[in-house]
């Protein structure tokens, strides 16, 4: 039993390091730098409370005497905050790896549930056809006219007016990942529908629909799999694009409140401060935003050439 | 590429601004505030920066000069002809913007529509006094009790034409939290220095001179553009590029920029007025709190533990960078010659705690704070920092810093004291204790009759039989000793948490000399620009 795990994952691994992706992979030493620093700020966030020196979340733990100190290597910086406070006395860094908590987990988030929705629907309209068909994909091309911050801003402003009595802090998460979810799905619907309408003139499809298996169970064992390729590579850009949108929103003011401040907010925070001499709250969580992107960008990139049969 | 569509969106915009500046002449002055202006009914609204820039298209009877003293405006003369009976000797030949003659049935149109219910100004005028007319240009006010000061404030009870407000379905007054558009809230007809020639609700709003002005004009102005800058980063660098000739407030972070800047100087100042925090005592549960039943403000232990947390200092030196003065009272000590009297409770987290767990919330309670986010210098940043004291000795505030149209609409009267806990700030029109003591601390019910600003709903009948006396007595030094008692009283009850004296921050181009009121009220007629 246990030799068999051990051989199977050998197998795993063999087959992994064996793959074309892999070699791709080795080739660009570009690539593995933004992979290595993607999973170093996975880390980072993902244990942000451990490595942090202070939870800039809890407003109690702040001294605003601590407030606009500049990184320790310039004069008046202190040890303790390494890359300076804020006005309130947050820490940078804490703030940052904290701040990029909340960018990447909306980022996730949001992929998720817009990739699940435009799956769906992609799926649906692929393979029913039909009115059904012309119906969603009339209403993603309706949505396609409007700018995404834009239907972001729209869902925001109606959440809070429908609800007005829900706190900002408690519903600022899930209002963004909606907000966001709901102007990204039409990439991954029609992408899915285009493979879809491919795949499902193939035999092994008809073979199936012969042998009397449910559409669902067609659609999900035997459509899906196939389709799965763009999808992801889809997903790893619109990371980088949801990161992007989220800091865009809180940066206007309807994302994340300030006393939960995301990467956003941090330079929202400090751009009033900008000119006047206290550059750093502003300048690195935006050094920190960018970073972030562009690995994730790069990373997305490389995947859509490595898994393009055409570009190999 | 939805990043580089908006970021055309930005680029179309700023042109079509830039075009729309660059088209002013030089006497064309240029200046920006952080707020809007948004209804231009006078009686709207009782917020320093509206009554002061209606003010140089509106005028009152009386009028202050640079220096805040009281003179002439639309009455050559006043007198007392007995304690209770005053006679008003109304300028001559005054001809509105519009059109219409000044005489007394004006007066006595605005004296009732500033009393009138939506008005924000009711404390203009005593309620109960009346204004009888003698002639066309002899006004008398009979009073129900003598009041040396009833005319301190009437710079900002402005004059209406009646015949012109009538022809226009404006003599309703336009409420702060009503969005509907009467002819008064859209255009002005005053009898002052500046018409309004073009407003721009939020955005922009044009003043020209008033070539038929009563007075000699003592500016040199062909025109002058205001414009709301929200951002403090992008109204000082207007103030520097030389795209605006007038700037207020410069964030306290900008000033050494601004006074370093080979073109402009940042004027500053103490300011007249007070910021500080109320509290909801009125209602017997709070609107936003976790403690249900009964409401902990009602408890002056529980008002004393959230003064006692609040470090001021750290507030002057990290918020204001020192360009506050810290307050006892909730009265500047340049209005009120025995405030140094009075000692601020100490900072003293410790003594916070254990007073709110004698109050029976030792691990504290969740409360609601409204905050303005564009009214007062770093506003919501103050709020932040109270947020975070508090934190600390157990009490969670949920922050709602909004905008100051919606701020307003939400606490004021006009919307029933929508509110637990706020932050505020007050000057008082009169430069004088009893506006104070009346406005932001008299018993008041319901819809805020006796206290309209009295957002907390502090009640003690002494104060109020003081500051009842505070109105009549003529002797100054007896009327001090009053004003004194009835401040011990409030202060040890914690009615309020006063904060601080703001300062003032003007930044201006030195092509334009002015005149900085200390009540940070910007006179347009005092403006010469070279």
């Amino acid at each position: 039993m246990e030799d068999k795990n051990i051989k199977e994952e050998t197998n795993w691994f063999a087959r992994a390091i064996d793959s074309d992706i892999f070699y791709s992979f080795t080739r660009s030493k570009l690539v593995m730098v933004a992979a290595f620093v993607t999973f170093a700020y996975f880390f980072i966030a993902l244990f942000a409370p451990i490595l942090a020196t202070q939870n800039p979340f809890d407003l109690g733990s702040l001294d605003l005497m601590d407030g606009l100190t500049p990184p320790a290597w310039q004069e008046g910086g202190s040890s303790k905050f390494l890359i300076g406070t804020d006005d309130q006395g947050r820490d940078l860094l804490s703030a940052i790896m904290y701040g990029s908590r909340i960018s990447l987990a909306v980022g996730f988030t949001s992929v998720f549930c817009a990739a699940l929705l435009g799956i769906s629907l992609g799926l649906i309209s692929g393979y029913f056809g039909g009115f059904i068909d012309t119906l969603i994909m009339r209403i993603a091309d309706i949505q396609l006219t409007f700018p995404s911050i834009l239907i972001a801003l729209l869902i925001d402003g109606t959440v809070s007016a429908l609800f007005p009595e829900v706190r900002r802090e408690d519903s600022a998460f899930w209002v963004l990942v909606l907000a966001i979810s709901l102007s990204f799905w039409v990439q991954y619907a029609r992408t899915v529908r285009s493979s879809v309408l491919v795949e499902k003139e193939r035999e092994y499809v008809q073979a199936a629909k012969l042998i009397g298996l449910r559409p669902f169970i067609i659609m999900l064992r035997h459509v899906l799999p196939n389709v799965l390729g763009p999808v992801l590579v889809i997903a790893t850009i619109n990371l980088a694009l949801a990161i992007i949108t989220e800091a865009t929103l809180s940066f206007l003011g309807v994302g994340i409140p300030v006393t939960q401040p995301s990467l956003g907010t941090l330079i929202r925070i400090g751009q009033d401060f900008l000119f006047s001499g206290e550059w750093w709250i502003t300048i690195f969580p935006g050094v920190a935003l960018a970073i972030i992107v562009l690995s994730v960008n790069l990373v997305g990139d490389w995947l859509r050439d490595a898994l393009n049969p055409k570009l190999r | 590429m939805k990043l580089n569509s908006l970021k055309k969106m930005l680029l179309t915009s700023t042109l079509v601004l830039g075009m729309g500046m660059g088209a002013a002449t030089a006497e064309t002055l240029k200046f920006a505030f952080q707020g809007t202006l948004k209804s231009l009914d006078p009686y709207s609204l009782n917020e320093t920066f509206t009554l002061g820039t209606l003010g140089n298209v509106y005028e009152g009877l009386t009028r202050r000069d640079g220096d805040l003293n009281i003179e002439p405006a639309l009455a050559t003369s006043w007198e007392v002809l007995e304690p209770t009976r005053w006679r008003f000797h109304l300028r001559q030949g005054v001809k509105f913007h519009q059109g219409g003659d000044f005489n007394a049935d004006d007066v006595i149109f605005s004296a009732e529509r500033v009393r009138a219910e939506g008005s924000d100004l009711t404390t203009r005028i005593p309620a109960d006094a009346k204004f009888v007319k003698v002639d066309d240009y002899t006004v008398d006010v009979v009073l129900t009790s003598p009041n040396p000061i009833l005319h301190y404030e009437w710079e900002t009870w402005v004059m209406l034409d009646k015949e012109w407000t009538e022809a226009n379905d404006s003599v309703a007054v336009t409420s702060a939290s009503d969005d509907s558009a009467s002819a008064i809230s859209l255009e002005t007809n005053g009898t002052g220095p500046f018409m309004i020639s073009s407003h721009d609700t939020g955005v922009s709003t044009t003043f020209v001179p008033n070539a038929d002005w009563w007075d000699s004009a003592s500016h040199n102005l062909t025109s002058a553009v205001f414009t709301t800058i929200g951002s403090d980063a992008t109204r000082v660098a207007a103030l520097l590029s030389g795209e605006l000739d007038m700037v207020y407030p410069v964030p306290v972070q900008d000033l050494k920029r601004v006074s370093d800047n080979a073109t402009t100087t940042a004027l500053t100042g103490p300011e007249l007025r007070t910021i500080f925090l109320g509290m909801d005592q009125m209602r017997d549960e709070l609107l936003y709190s976790n403690i249900k039943g009964k409401n902990p403000f009602k408890d002056v232990r529980v008002r004393k533990a959230f003064y006692q947390a609040i470090d001021i200092e750290a507030i002057k030196l990290k918020i204001m960078r020192n360009l506050s003065t810290p307050s006892a009272i909730m009265i500047s000590p340049f209005l009120f010659s025995k405030s140094g009297d009075f000692q601020r409770f100490p900072y003293d987290i410790e003594a916070s705690k254990s007073l709110l767990a004698e109050a029976g919330y030792p691990e504290g309670f969740e409360v609601g704070m409204d905050c303005p986010n564009d009214r007062y210098v770093n506003d919501e940043a103050i709020c932040q920092a109270v947020t975070g004291m508090l934190a600390k000795v157990g009490i969670k505030v949920n922050l709602n810093a909004q905008p100051k149209s919606k701020y307003f609409a939400k606490v004021l009267a006009s919307n029933g004291y929508d509110t637990s806990f706020y932050l505020l700030g007050w000057t008082p029109g009169s430069l004088d204790s009893w506006n104070v003591l009346t406005n932001l601390h008299g018993c008041r019910d319901e819809t805020g009759a006796g206290g309209p600003f009295n957002l907390g709903g502090y009640c003690n009948p002494e104060v109020d039989a003081l500051s009842a006396k505070i109105l009549t007595e003529n002797d100054p030094a007896v009327r001090d000793d009053l004003i004194a008692q009835a401040f011990k009283m409030t202060t040890d009850e914690v009615s309020h948490i006063p904060l601080h004296q703001q300062g003032l921050a003007w930044g201006v181009s030195n092509d334009v000399e002015l005149k900085q009121r200390a009540d940070n009220v910007f006179s347009l007629r005092y403006v010469t620009k070279n």
